[in-house]
């Protein structure tokens, strides 16, 4: 079974295949612009990229689960991704995610029953100066603490409202 | 006032568009090598300044743009390794923020010295806002007739796509980032062929660092002599060193090559915080082995770290001071590695897993002393046992961290 693509969607995807010489180079690109549709990559969105680029299925499934950013089920409308590698951790990443996981009753990798916030960690976002840091969907957030962290759930919230 | 090549003219809001980089002397190196200067003469005035990669590996950018042959008979591509996911490292990030058409005016120039046409810009993809960034630079680029066709009114063309990659360490890896390119998990290939011969769509291809790219401007346009002014004899220049971790100030600083690790903590970095006292220093991005407080009067170059027995690779500090357990840093380094090894190669696809359980282990407070010695024998059957340079990079900081700091992990083991 195949996807249905939007025409927008199918036309961004023809514009982004042309600027390679080969099609299959526009996979990753390809893949977001899918997940930024669908939200994620379902497995039916794999078989009609495979068959817009004209590559076998598996290689599109190769792409899906070896890059860490596609996600292949769906999350929450707020991603939030924590940065636990070295920097971070020195600047006390792992409590604030501690305090995440209370907080939204979640551990890394879960999604809240309502569907607003899923949580996972992250490696190095290449914000070091900026440590303790998280992304939220695409939007980097640095220098963390808890009142700030507070302050970015209770905007979340209000935002969805 | 330091002399720098880079970052004098950052922070600037303006310097983010077009006409802010006209005002500030943008593309009047590309202006100057297009109308005055062979590319035979670009290719010479970049390896005189004896400029050398700033991804990793230090490799030298006129050598690397020298290999690739004049009249191959197919296309050539110039890929930009935009995919900063050394942990610790922020540099390139930085320049895309505050610079991007230097990466442009840069990889104009290294195109038009080996005679290719087509660029691709390779950025990680959580670097989402600054691939924006770079996309509008190279639409406003296009608009002046700085890409495209007949730039600057010459014979010359340079075309320039930005592609986000998707989530993976090892993509930063030259031939991995290749694979990835193409479509494919990134998988490193076995070298030779290397990509100057056969790259990209198995064509030739150079592949340089962000930050390398954005120093041949200043380069072409001022001259080898110049640059040379800064840094040491077989390292000159400046670097971006990005400082993180538990220091006053954290930030990018930059300095000449050959500046002391000291100086660049204490008096750059402004220090540790009040009443903390320093523990370990990885100098060049978390694969780097750690060096002790008692090394760091040590000169930053890529020599100079390599017989210290580590390495420069993308001159990420990160300092770490007396009251972070070293197990915590050895947990880091070991389930980073796990997580993030391709999967080609046996010894780091088993051995890095292999590693992090028995760090695992050590950290639940069941580890043994010969835990440690299993460890140092792991690291050292990766070492140089595999296709890319990852095997290194997961085995060495281990090896340094078990081995300078094994009281204290000793005494975090049960028996």
């Amino acid at each position: 079974m195949k996807a249905e693509f939007s025409p927008g969607l199918l036309a961004a995807i023809r514009e982004v295949a042309g600027r390679y010489p080969k099609p299959q180079a526009a996979l990753l690109p390809v893949l977001h612009l899918v997940q930024k549709e669908f939200g994620h990559i379902p497995p039916e969105g794999e078989r009609t990229v495979a068959g817009l680029l004209g590559v076998n299925p598996i290689r599109v499934r190769e792409a899906t689960t070896f890059y860490s950013m596609f996600r292949r089920r769906p999350m929450g409308r707020y991603h939030l991704q924590v940065c636990v590698n070295l920097t971070c951790t020195l600047l006390e990443s792992r409590t604030l995610l501690g305090y995440l996981q209370d907080g939204l009753g979640l551990r890394p990798g879960d999604t809240t029953p309502d569907g607003l916030f899923s949580l996972s960690t992250v490696e190095c976002l290449g914000a070091c100066e900026q440590a303790p840091c998280l992304m939220v969907n695409e939007e980097l957030i640095g220098n963390l603490d808890r009142e700030k962290l507070e302050a970015l759930l209770s905007r979340l919230r209000t935002d969805h409202d | 006032m330091i002399d720098t090549v880079l970052t004098e003219n950052y922070g600037m809001e303006s310097l983010k568009t077009i006409e802010g980089y006209l005002k500030c002397g943008g593309y009047k190196a590309a202006a100057k090598a297009l109308r005055d200067m062979t590319p035979a003469q670009v290719l010479d005035e970049v390896k005189k300044a004896g400029l050398r990669g700033r991804g990793g590996a230090g490799f030298p950018a006129g050598l690397k743009w020298g290999f690739v042959p004049q009249n191959s008979g197919t296309p050539k591509y110039l890929c930009v390794n935009a995919d900063e996911g050394e942990p610790g490292t922020f540099k390139d990030r930085f320049i895309i923020n505050h610079n991007p058409h230097s990466i442009i005016e840069g990889a104009l120039l290294a195109a038009y010295a080996t005679d290719i046409h087509t660029a691709y810009v390779y950025i990680r993809g959580e670097y989402e806002f600054e691939a924006r960034l770079l996309e509008r630079a190279v639409q406003e680029a296009l608009t002046h007739g700085y890409l495209g066709r007949s730039i600057l009114g010459t014979a010359f063309s340079l075309d320039m796509t930005v592609h986000r990659g998707a989530g993976s360490y090892i993509c930063g890896e030259e031939t991995a980032l290749l694979e990835s390119l193409e479509g494919k998990r990134g998988q490193p290939r076995l070298k030779p062929p290397f990509p100057a011969a056969v790259g990209l769509f198995g064509c030739p291809t150079v592949i340089n660092n962000v930050e390398t790219l954005a120093l041949v401007p200043a380069i072409v346009l001022n001259g080898s002599e110049w640059f040379r002014r800064r840094g040491l004899p077989q390292d000159p220049g400046t670097r971006l060193f990005g400082v993180s971790g538990q220091v006053a100030k954290p930030g990018i600083y930059e300095l000449p090559l050959g500046t002391s690790l000291r100086e660049v903590i204490f008096e750059h970095a402004g220090g540790l915080k009040v009443g903390r006292i320093l523990k370990a220093v990885i100098p060049g991005g978390l694969s780097a082995p750690v060096l002790t407080p008692d090394e760091i009067d040590i000169s930053l170059d890529s020599d100079s770290l390599a017989k210290a027995g580590s390495m420069l690779g993308s001159a990420a500090v990160m300092v770490i001071d007396q009251t972070t357990p070293i197990l915590s840093v050895l947990k880091i380094v070991t389930e980073f590695f796990a997580n993030e090894s391709c999967g080609q190669c046996t010894p780091c696809r088993l051995g890095t897993g292999w590693m992090d359980k028995i760090v695992d282990r050590l950290a639940q407070g069941q580890g043994r002393r010969r835990d440690l010695d299993t460890l140092d024998r792991l690291a050292g059957g990766i070492k140089g046992r595999t296709l890319c340079p990852m095997g290194d990079a997961a085995a060495l900081p281990v090896l340094s961290l078990v081995n300078k700091f094994r009281g204290e992990l000793e005494e975090a083991c049960r028996e």
